[in-house]
């Protein structure tokens, strides 16, 4: 049981920093109907910025408490995101937004390749030790552990999640963001600067994905300018999960694929381990005999479940666990 | 107005002398002796992924090939009554199995004399039989999986020992030193990393230690969390896992975060100093292997070299590229021709002092008696236990006063050699 638990805990983990990418998927998906590829690699950004500016801190030795050291690395990623989400708005989408659909999503991805390989220019190619400086501490919690790092992941991402519900839906700026996703034309017509929210719209959800970034360099120890390839997809795995578009859809969406991810690659070895069904162990009884496990899928099957989640949401409901939009979006 | 046609002109003109600036500057960056017209290119190819997590480790193997080249070009090589001048051809093969055939015939294609190369056993596999058709001598300084030299080709060689040799040294160390009951192994799913893990349960399970399940992560695993939550319910005593440092670092710190307090082993992918650097206080106590001796125990004529020209120290196997590439030159000056199929013999049968040790291959095209190294990392550096060589354990010490002094002793390089001054340039032949 208590097994059980660490992996839910490390799943809620994950899923909570996948929900945070999801959100950025998904807004501006709700708005332009457009799927924003290189969202990833803004979070990948911005986990470069603040590994440089916490490194640089820690090793001036700036007398600050590494909480803080944390936060102002985070507050730096924040503004560079957001220039490089407002940048991909203004360079290659704004231009293309009466484009047929395809075209905008070959720019993202080559926007994406491009910021790829700018992070490698800067940051290297090496796989760099983003600074755990928050000290390690622990609580068990009916023989599981849980860090600190991880309730402040997922206390942060729900506070994130919070406000920007408020946001959407009780602001001025949340309004216009709606109405232009309701129908851009007639919001223009309304006098909602349908540029500008879109603007925003990228803003936003840059600022959450610097955000996630420092939370995933901060959980693992680790960035790389690559990190943000796969964890853009699972993110938006999640976010069609939830069903694109929907806020509430992205928040779940993402922390379902963290719990199916933990406890899936947790748990799939011993399920598909063929000696322990008596049904087809018989087949195996002289290589059962011998090893005493034949495991059909190993954990190393863990990447593999966004990717079949998302699968299984597109053919049989696509669209998503809390879309109300029709398929046709998608 | 100002036609079109001038503006056009003054673009071609300002290109060719960029062109020529370049160049010239390429020239005398070289600083090679005054342009011979007669001398001759031979081109060395060396491929390792220079991209992706174990970029680093890519780079340093080509910095021991490039080290190399430039030794033997400002020594001045003849061959054939021709100066010859090589060139390095260094590719990416992004350590994936893929890309590294694509590279390989880009290689062939390229017509080089010999190829150094690839780091990853999954990688290198594939090209070899690329190679093999072409009939192109290759020499990988860091590929380990004995599969690699059990194809039968001829012209396939490795100056590093095999994982089954490695595994059993590594496995060997951890049940005499902690004895464990449980071991968990683990493995990054690709042909290095799980023929490694592989020998070691082998080995384990001879001596009748309890293996779990063999657990797989990828070569691009960061999240290790799922699968050490699940070992830690089953407490092993020892974990080893089959990976590459880019890996091996989350691996370690996850577990001690997660309080896991099993002794962790690894091999020589994850046995360099930047272990420190990526699993933090919690690489303390790691246990390693490496197929060959410590970078430190390399000649130091090899390690004064290398920090002069790159201001870095090698990491892993930059010693081992490094010999591969003169085994190459002296095997092409040894047969007075750069044709690979008039130097190949003189390849196989070659016996040549490099920065590493005595070389010499068997049939297979293994180093013969390569050495195993066992490491331990202490206060944030990889520090050398034992070098195990022909069944027989030593400290670094002994290993350098034995192989490092003024002469080399009998007891562990079989083959005579002559003292080999430390000031010699390493591209010497060492006299039977």
């Amino acid at each position: 049981m208590d097994i059980f638990l660490q992996q839910v805990i490390n799943g809620l983990t994950l899923g909570s920093v996948y929900a945070i990418v999801a959100l950025g998927y998904t807004m501006v998906y709700g708005i332009i109907q457009l799927i924003n590829f290189a969202h990833g690699e803004v979070v990948m950004l911005g986990a470069m910025v603040a590994f440089t500016v916490i490194t640089t801190l820690v090793g001036a030795q700036v007398p600050l408490s590494p909480l803080l050291i944390v936060l102002v690395g985070t507050l730096a990623a924040i503004p560079v995101c957001m220039a490089t989400g407002y940048m991909l708005e203004r360079v290659a989408y704004r231009p293309l937004r009466r484009a047929p659909r395809l075209a905008p999503l070959i720019t993202a991805i080559g926007m994406s390749i491009i910021l790829q390989h700018i992070a490698m220019l800067v940051w290297s190619r090496n796989n760099l030790a983003f600074p755990q400086i928050i000290p390690l501490i622990t609580f068990e919690v009916a023989g599981a552990t849980i860090t600190a790092v991880q309730i402040g992941i997922i206390l942060i991402s729900l506070a994130l999640m919070a406000g920007l519900t408020y946001l959407v839906y009780r602001t001025k700026l949340g309004i216009a963001m709606r109405a232009t996703a309701e129908n851009a034309p007639v919001a223009a017509l309304m006098g909602v600067s349908v540029d500008r929210v879109i603007a925003s719209t990228f803003l936003v959800g840059a600022a959450l994905g610097a955000i996630a970034g420092v939370m995933f360099g901060s959980y693992y120890g680790i960035a790389h300018y690559t990190m943000g390839a796969v964890l853009g997809l699972k993110a938006f795995s999640a976010a069609v999960l939830g069903g694109i578009g929907n806020l509430a859809g992205a928040m779940v969406g993402g922390l379902l694929l963290g719990l199916v991810e933990a406890l899936g690659a947790g748990y799939i070895g011993d399920l598909t381990d063929l000696c322990r069904w008596p049904l087809v162990s018989g087949w195996f009884s002289e290589r059962c005999a011998t090893d005493g496990h034949l495991i059909l899928f190993g954990s190393n099957y863990q990447d593999v479940f966004a990717f079949v989640v998302l699968i299984l949401v597109l053919v049989f409901r696509p669209s998503g666990l809390l879309g109300e939009r029709v398929a046709d979006r998608a | 107005m100002i036609p079109r046609r001038p503006r056009y002109g003054f673009a071609q003109t300002a290109l060719i002398a960029a062109v020529t600036a370049a160049l010239t500057a390429c020239g005398k960056k070289e600083e090679a002796p005054p342009p011979a017209p007669q001398e001759t290119i031979v081109k060395i190819g060396h491929v390792a992924p220079l991209t992706g997590a174990i970029a680093h480790l890519g780079k340093d193997n080509e910095n021991g090939t490039a080290l190399a080249i430039e030794e033997a070009n400002a020594a001045g090589v003849t061959i054939g009554g021709q100066k010859i001048k090589f060139e390095m051809m260094g590719e990416d093969d992004q350590a994936d199995p893929k890309v590294g055939t694509t590279v390989a015939q880009k290689l062939v294609d390229a017509k080089v004399a010999g190829i150094v190369g690839h780091l990853n056993s999954g990688v290198t596999i594939p090209a070899s039989s690329l190679y093999n058709q072409a009939g192109i001598p290759m020499i990988t300084a860091s590929a380990t999986n004995p599969a690699l030299t059990e194809q039968g080709f001829k012209n396939i060689f490795r100056v590093v020992g095999r994982d089954d040799q490695q595994g059993p040294a590594v496995a060997n160390y951890l049940m005499s030193q902690h004895k464990p009951k449980t071991v968990a192994v683990l493995d990054d799913a690709t042909a290095y990393g799980e023929g490694l893990a592989n020998e070691v349960e082998k080995t384990l399970k001879a001596a009748g230690v309890k293996v779990l399940p063999r657990e797989k992560g990828t070569d691009k695993t960061t999240d290790w969390k799922a699968i050490l939550t699940k070992l830690k319910g089953r407490k092993p005593d020892a974990v080893f896992y089959g990976g590459m440092d880019a890996t091996g670092g989350p691996l370690l710190k996850q577990a001690r975060e997660l309080g896991l307090r099993a002794v962790f082993a690894y091999g020589d992918g994850a046995c360099t100093d930047k272990m420190k650097e990526l699993a933090g206080d919690a690489s303390e106590g790691l246990i390693c292997s490496q197929a060959g001796i410590p970078v430190k125990a390399a000649s130091q004529s090899f390690l004064d070299g290398y920090k002069a020209k790159f201001s870095a120290d090698p990491i892993l196997y930059a010693p081992f590229t490094y010999d591969a590439t003169n085994l190459l030159i002296e095997a092409m000056k040894k047969a007075d021709s750069t044709d690979p199929v008039k130097y190949l013999p003189e390849l196989q049968k070659i016996s040549f002092k490099g920065a590493s040790g005595q070389i010499e291959f068997d049939d297979k095209g293994d180093r013969k008696d390569a050495e195993m190294t066992i490491f331990t990392m202490k206060a944030g550096v990889i520090e050398p236990l034992a070098i195990i060589k022909s069944g027989k354990s030593m400290t670094m010490e002994e290993y350098v006063a034995a192989a490092g002094g003024a002469a080399a002793a009998p007891a562990v390089t079989p083959a005579e050699t002559p003292p080999a001054a430390e000031a010699a340039p390493a591209t010497e032949p060492a006299k039977q």
